[in-house]
């Protein structure tokens, strides 16, 4: 019993940081269309940002759990402001020309890793976190390491700023009615344009905070840890369904733990099929996804 | 206008081929392009490797610039390929012929029964959805739960089981007549592919799929022959790739394997059969030569901001992609064609997320 509560509660911060990748995904995707694989390497700017910062930056300061903080929030102001880049001057002058945005994102995102492998080296660098993050609390007999409960609660944190500024706020508005109906809002007069930027900013920061997270969760950052989170967090968002934050949280918390699950209790590996079995189950069911409206419709 | 196609079908191919056919009997080198002569084993793989490549652009190429399916899981054919064939041989003592007989026999069963899922859905969600095949397909052959491919280590092939004129150095010639005439049949089997009238269905598919079911034909099934055709070529090259390299390893089953197979058929121009090999060919090449570049004495004393990107080809070939694709949408094959709509432009409309509602 002990282990499945372990194991629920891993896969669950697992989940937080697939949901973190896959809530920018999918607003970028339902709102522009393009899929943004460059996202990779705003969990890398993210995590880099913030190792960097701390190491070269922040080094001055004593308290472990300062310096973490500060440079955590240098990677996320980072993230954004490079996600918010990467639309301004390769996105935005393709405008409705789909293919060639989502081609530019990959040509960015391998060119960003391989930069990043040359700057840095490709080994994996070691990322200072206050040591009781890593300490464990007995809970119900399970031991559970501290750091899951920050990204749970992280992800959690993230859904609800975002479901309110999505449903409280005037921008808010105009990204909702424009993953509806991009055409109508434009023929309201709005200019939809600041709101593709403001989504990627938004993108930008959620993988930033995914990839600091990450850098706690395994304890180190390395130049292809985005790419390889990205291709789970574009299985949640299909599964959740392109454009849902809310089916994107869903489709999150399921595969996370059906990977933790499967991994442990039928062995290493397995999970990460099963993950794929469940795309594929759910493709044949429900072409459109857990939330249903938009895939199908825009093939 | 019969003679002029029969000259660039059939003629110009044959010459370009025929060209490339004595290229291992050249005794001479070219000093700035290769570091050794024409005909030494060493220049003898590179070529071969880009001849390969050239090859396996064109496989994505027939999915991609003809049909217009973005997919980002091709490599899984590819490492199916490579894989399955070395598994059968080395692993279950196979012989030769029956491996590959099986190797095809898996990879057009796989092709049909993933493509039939993945093309439930079109467009970005299909490229999506093939990216996380492949991953699957990635991470059974790391994680080698039967001890068959030997994880990280890749699988080495049992070479006295191999054609034997295949094996060994002095047998790099055989090896590279071997990839261009995997090539050549690539490419006019593409060729007669896309001629036949299933082919032009395809084509008008990429170019409106709506159409095409108003005329009440099943877009499905006609994306579903391209990609196992696509598909199933790149499992045969795959068997190419393990005899060239002697084995498999894990970087075939990579997701970025595809991914430089994008930036192959882009760079040479999509939707077309010359460009696809040309971007095939020229890739390979430069990531090769980039390094050497990167490892001279004349790169080795730039200061350190200017020698790092140098030194990473992905990096620089990234940068020519994107640079590609902004500027110059058809590819280098759009360069020389002039005058049609060139390349990705004819894939936007496959790819194109919504029809809005009118």
């Amino acid at each position: 019993m002990s282990t499945f509560f372990l194991l629920t509660v891993t896969g669950l911060g697992l989940g937080a940081m697939y949901f973190l990748i896959a809530s920018g995904l999918s607003l970028i995707y339902g709102l522009m269309g393009v899929l943004n694989f460059a996202h990779g390497a705003f969990i890398t700017v993210g995590s880099y940002s913030t190792w960097w910062t701390s190491v070269h930056v922040f080094d001055g300061i004593h308290s472990v759990l300062l310096r973490w903080l500060l440079s955590s929030l240098l990677g996320l102001v980072f993230g954004g402001v490079f996600a918010a880049l990467v639309e301004l001057v390769l996105i935005r002058p393709l405008y409705t020309r789909h293919i060639e945005q989502v081609l530019v994102t990959v040509g960015l995102s391998l060119a960003f890793v391989a930069l990043v492998t040359g700057i840095w080296g490709p080994d994996a660098k070691t990322f200072a976190v206050p040591t009781w993050l890593h300490d464990t609390t007995d809970i119900a007999g399970a031991r559970i390491p501290n750091d899951r409960w920050i990204e749970i609660a992280t992800a959690a944190a993230v859904l609800a700023l975002l479901q309110l500024f999505l449903r409280k706020t005037r921008y808010g508005l105009i990204i909702r009615a424009g993953v509806e109906n991009r055409a109508m809002v434009q023929a309201l007069g709005i200019d939809v344009r600041k709101a593709f930027t403001l989504v990627f900013a938004i993108g930008g920061i959620a993988a930033a905070v995914a990839g600091v997270l990450s850098g706690v969760y395994f304890n180190t950052v390395s130049p292809d840890q985005g790419t390889s989170l990205l291709i789970f967090a574009f299985i949640v968002v299909v599964i959740g369904g392109l454009g849902s934050i809310g089916g994107s949280a869903v489709a999150a918390v399921a595969v996370g733990l059906a990977q933790q699950y499967t991994n442990y209790y039928a062995s290493a590996g397995v999970g990460d099929m099963i993950v794929v079995l469940l795309l594929g189950l759910v493709l044949l069911a429900r072409p459109r996804g857990l939330a249903g409206a938009v895939v199908g419709a825009r093939a | 206008m019969r003679n002029r196609r029969l000259l660039s079908d059939l003629i110009w191919p044959l010459v370009v081929f025929g060209a490339l056919a004595v290229v291992p009997k050249l005794d001479f080198s070219i000093p700035k392009l290769f570091d050794q002569p024409i005909s030494s084993p060493g220049t003898l793989a590179l070529l071969s490797a880009c001849v390969l490549y050239g090859a396996f652009a064109l496989t994505y190429d027939l999915q991609f610039g003809f049909t217009g399916l973005l997919s980002f899981g091709h490599a899984l054919y590819i490492a199916l390929g490579a894989y399955l064939s070395d598994i059968a041989i080395t692993d279950w003592h196979w012989s030769f012929w029956p491996a590959i007989a099986l190797t095809m026999g898996v990879a057009f069963v796989l092709a049909n029964v993933l493509g039939f899922v993945s093309l439930r859905v079109g467009g970005i969600a299909f490229a999506m959805v093939t990216l996380a095949f492949a991953q699957a397909g990635a991470v059974l052959a790391l994680k080698d739960p039967h001890h068959w491919t030997h994880g990280e280590e890749g699988l080495g092939a049992d070479y006295t089981k191999l054609p034997q004129a295949f094996v060994g150095i002095v047998n790099t010639k055989n090896l590279y007549w071997l990839a261009l005439g995997f090539l050549a049949v690539v490419f006019f089997l593409v060729r007669w592919a896309v001629d036949s009238s299933p082919g032009r269905v395809w084509q008008a598919i990429r170019e409106n799929e709506q159409r095409v079911e108003v005329l009440g034909l099943r877009p499905r099934a006609y994306k579903l022959q391209a990609f196992v055709l696509s598909s199933t070529l790149a499992a045969a090259g795959g068997i190419v790739y393990m005899l060239l390299y002697n084995g498999a390893t894990l970087a075939v089953t990579e997701p970025n394997f595809t991914l430089t197979l994008l930036l192959m058929v882009v760079i040479g121009g999509a939707g077309s059969r010359w460009g696809a090999v040309l971007g095939g060919i020229l890739y390979t090449y430069l990531n090769d030569r980039l390094i050497a570049i990167g490892n001279s004495s004349t790169v080795q004393g730039f200061p350190h901001v200017l020698r790092t990107p140098i030194e990473q080809p992905l990096f620089l070939l990234g940068i020519a992609f994107i640079l590609i694709v902004v500027f110059l949408p058809g590819g280098l094959a759009g360069l020389v064609v002039r005058g049609r709509t060139s390349g990705l432009r004819r894939i936007e409309a496959a790819v194109r997320p919504e029809v809005d509602p009118a």
